[in-house]
């Protein structure tokens, strides 16, 4: 069967930098996959690539099949983006309807409002609107044209809580009636929450490709701190499930997907803990350790 | 596959065009721009003196109607294509229709619809506004020569609002158009006739695209000073020359932003 999306050895390069560093990816019909990875890792510019909003400076991208950038391909996929923006004086309304007017069939308009929360907003100019009223807008206008894929670029930032939810679930419903949908995320709950697949990207290569379960076992979820009152080294954290592990004095933090086992087997080894902190780990540093194993 | 793989052209292009009206028409910075300000200066400088006959036994009042329609036109399109392009870039509305299955052309096309209808309405409150308050006479056929060629000779000004909304950004864009377009207007003669104005400026103006633009209307009541053809030819090189303009700051966002 064709992927829905297809990137072969996809590279781009932004002058100096080199943003992607060739990916390869296939997305089949009814997935839904979440781009994981810290700001820059390349999540937004491999979106790009897809929907051919950006061009591969190497490699190749295919939607549906075809050329990203044909009109039958873009027929079939909704979007939300970061960084764009639209007028102010239409209402909600208006311009859900002017999007639905773009695809061969469409939504009712109100259904796509309520998809999005926007209900009691659905008169409202556009201008009036909270951040968070506006995302969960963009998402109304990516799905009010009842596409076959969805592609949603870091879709619950500036969302408040309850409308966070919304969209959460309008995406958990989406995707049980059978939708493809390729979503950014920097929070691993989100992609573990919503996720069957989950793609991680750091700096410009894929790094891993599994389950989520899968996912989270491999990425340090937290961050220990203690002050050891016994002298520690490499041989006290010896078998345990330990990454980037950083002794310094008598202090010493390290990372793993598995706090409990670690301190538990810590204590029987006899060190003496104090100041102990656990912290959920930041996601940046959880990657560094990710990629900077052999 | 029952359902058709994209959506028909006129569909896309009648909502287009739809929000596109209603988008300008609830900008009073547009609307009441384009619509009152050449009845503003008409009410100063043509009224006065609007039954004073020419030489060429043309009423003044008719001659700067004429004059005025082709402002209110080439205003239409220098700033609301000039200023309309350049916020919607500043706002990156053209990275969410890049990725829509909207076609590039369609949203262009609305725009041009769009502006020609405003600029169609300008016409006619202009001219009805000089017919009832300044009591000026015309046959209905000279008004809808003159309202159709300023219509369809308006392609170097649409050029030139794109090349001023591609060039500056959304902050520059309205200060940009005003320097441009005013000076142009003034020295082609659209105020003030041009025998009223210095001498350096009548010299300057048989080069301006205003100067031959108001042409096409001057010539429709008999007032004109070139021939149909020459006007075109004049009207026809601007718009060569705006297009390239607007087509390379146009590629030139199009390397930065989609390459």
């Amino acid at each position: 069967m064709t992927p829905v999306v297809e990137l072969r050895a996809a590279r781009k390069r932004f002058g100096q930098v080199e943003a992607l560093k060739g990916v390869d990816l296939a997305i089949g019909p009814g997935e839904l996959v979440a781009l994981l990875g810290p700001n820059g890792a390349g999540k937004t510019t491999s979106i790009s690539l897809m929907l051919g909003l950006r061009r591969p400076t190497g490699g190749e991208a295919r939607l549906f099949g075809l050329d990203p950038t044909d009109r039958r391909a873009r027929s079939r996929c909704g979007v939300m983006l970061q960084e764009s923006g639209t007028t102010g004086v239409l209402t909600v309304r208006e311009i859900v309807n002017l999007f639905r007017a773009y695809y061969p069939a469409s939504l009712p308009a109100d259904r796509a409002i309520a998809l999005g929360g926007l209900d009691a907003r659905a008169n409202a100019r556009i201008g009036t609107l909270s951040g968070g009223e506006r995302q969960r807008l963009y998402f109304a206008l990516a799905v009010c044209g009842d596409p076959d894929a969805l592609f949603l670029d870091e879709p619950t930032v500036g969302m408040d809580v309850e409308g966070r939810r919304a969209v959460l679930e309008s995406i958990r419903a989406l995707s049980a009636a059978g939708k493809t949908i390729v979503l950014t995320t920097h929070y691993l709950e989100e992609a573990d929450q919503l996720a069957s697949r989950i793609v991680v990207i750091d700096r410009g290569v894929v790094i891993a490709d599994a389950t989520p379960r899968e996912i989270k076992a491999r990425i340090p979820s937290k961050r220990v701190t203690f002050s050891a009152a016994t002298s520690v080294g490499d041989a006290t954290f010896r078998g345990l499930p330990v990454q980037s592990l950083e002794v310094r004095d008598h202090r010493v933090g390290l990372l793993s997907s598995e706090p409990e086992l670690v301190l538990k087997a810590l204590f029987e080894r006899g060190v003496a803990i104090q100041d102990l902190e656990v912290t959920g780990a930041d996601l940046e540093e959880a990657f560094l350790s990710l990629t900077s194993r052999p | 596959m029952t359902r058709p793989a994209a959506a028909p052209f006129p569909q896309m292009l009648l909502a287009q065009t739809k929000s596109e009206l209603l988008m300008r028409w609830r900008v009073p910075a547009f609307s009441v721009t384009n619509l009152a300000l050449p009845i503003v200066f008409f009410t100063f400088f043509g009224l006065p003196v609007a039954h004073v006959v020419r030489g060429d036994g043309v009423s003044i009042g008719a001659y700067l109607l004429a004059s005025f329609g082709a402002y209110a036109v080439g205003n239409v399109m220098v700033y609301g294509f000039g200023i309309g392009v350049a916020n919607e870039r500043g706002m990156k509305v053209d990275r969410l229709m890049r990725a829509s299955p909207l076609p590039p052309l369609v949203f262009m096309l609305a725009k041009v619809v769009t502006a020609l209808v405003f600029a169609c309405l300008a016409l006619v409150l202009l001219i009805g506004f000089g017919i009832v308050a300044g009591g000026i006479h015309q046959t209905p056929a000279v008004w809808a020569t003159i309202i159709a060629r300023l219509l369809a000779g308006s392609l170097p000004f649409i050029a030139l609002g794109f090349a001023i909304g591609y060039w500056s950004g959304p902050h520059a864009a309205p200060a940009v158009a005003n320097l441009i377009y005013l000076p142009l207007s003034f020295a082609s003669g659209l105020f003030v006739p041009l025998n009223q104005l210095p001498g350096f400026v009548r010299t300057l103006a048989p080069f301006l695209p205003s100067y031959h633009y108001a042409q096409l209307a001057w010539s429709a009541l008999g007032a004109g000073r070139e021939s149909l053809g020459e006007s075109l030819l004049w009207l026809a090189g601007y718009t060569a020359l705006f297009l390239t303009l607007a087509v390379r700051a146009y590629r030139r966002e199009e390397r930065a932003k989609f390459a």
